[in-house]
């Protein structure tokens, strides 16, 4: 009886990880086909919508890799509030299709034989594993858990996480500046003392700072 | 069994591989910033399955960082793009070369 649970359990734990690398294998032709659809279509609709299919299935490799924090940040930020930014743009500036090279068509050989060797370099992997030390994969899986990457965040690393607020801050004043129109009267600031009488010549006085 | 370290690595190759012929292929200034977003992100798959395999939290806090820095560069660049269509109709990027000489 206690024999046979075991047995049940093994064979359980055994599918649970023939599953896992399917599913890995599964995921990544999704994200290889996405990938290629993204750099295939011309209209630009298309390949946002393909780059979107490619976050999700990165998203479920991250599960398989044990990160579950990473995959529902991955979904926030990347598929929930860039690429909804990118497609805010494409309708915006109602980007057509793009045009096809006419008498520069050898560049495409030229690109995509670049393209190749690049990908050629990637299979070195293989045989550089092979060379390096063969450690187990340690499965640890409380290094992903977000309680321990909050610990860390606040902790060990809390520089790295207070220069990317001052990116961030940095990217808002960038894009606020970038997208004002100069032809529209610009901010005012008036600092004056209300509280005090003024008489009518006190105008001058005033600090006036544009933005 | 779960695949090796080097499926993952050998897929975010690939992904990075994609990415950097769009970035050549593509006319529209936006196609170069998804193919460049397509790169960012096969790098975090790096950062990921490293850290998975040598059971480090840096590896994940370094994808935060990642996407951070992702986010922010999404807002400057399509302000840029926004601001370089009000003065002409195409965001097509063999017409953006006022710069030269």
């Amino acid at each position: 009886m206690f024999v046979k649970t075991y047995h049940f359990l093994l064979l359980t734990s055994h599918l649970i990880k023939m599953a896992t690398t399917a599913l890995f294998f599964v995921f990544a032709g999704l994200a290889i086909a996405c990938a290629l659809s993204t750099v295939y279509h011309r209209n630009p609709l298309y390949s946002a919508v393909s780059l979107i299919g490619v976050f999700i299935s990165l998203s479920c490799i991250y599960v398989t890799l044990a990160a579950p924090f990473i995959a529902a940040v991955q979904i926030l930020i990347y598929a929930g509030a860039i690429m909804v930014l990118v497609i805010f743009v494409i309708m915006l500036l109602n980007l057509d299709e793009d045009k096809p090279y006419r008498k520069l068509n050898y560049l495409y050989a030229l690109g995509g034989f670049l393209g190749i060797v690049l990908l050629a370099q990637t299979f070195f992997i293989f045989v550089a594993v092979k060379k390096a030390p063969q450690t187990p994969v340690n499965t640890d899986e409380t290094v992903g858990k977000t309680l321990n990457i909050g610990a860390n965040m606040y902790t060990e690393y809390l520089l790295p996480v207070e220069i990317v607020g001052v990116l961030l801050l940095m990217a808002i004043i960038g894009g606020v500046i970038l997208v004002r129109r100069l032809s529209q009267p610009e901010l005012t600031l008036i600092v004056n003392n209300e509280l005090d009488r003024r008489n009518e010549g006190d105008e001058k006085d005033d600090y006036r700072i544009a933005l | 069994m779960e695949p090796s370290l080097a499926s993952y690595l050998a897929l975010s190759g690939i992904l990075f591989a994609i990415g950097a012929t769009g970035v050549i292929f593509k006319r529209n200034a936006i196609g170069m910033f998804m193919c460049i977003e397509l790169m960012l992100n096969a790098v975090n798959l790096t950062f990921v399955a490293f850290s998975r395999h040598y059971a480090d939290v840096t590896g994940q806090l370094f994808v935060f960082m990642v996407m951070s820095v992702a986010a922010a560069e999404a807002a400057v660049g399509l302000g840029i793009i926004i601001a370089f269509f009000r003065n002409r109709v195409s965001v097509d990027v063999d017409d953006a070369s006022i710069l030269k000489n």
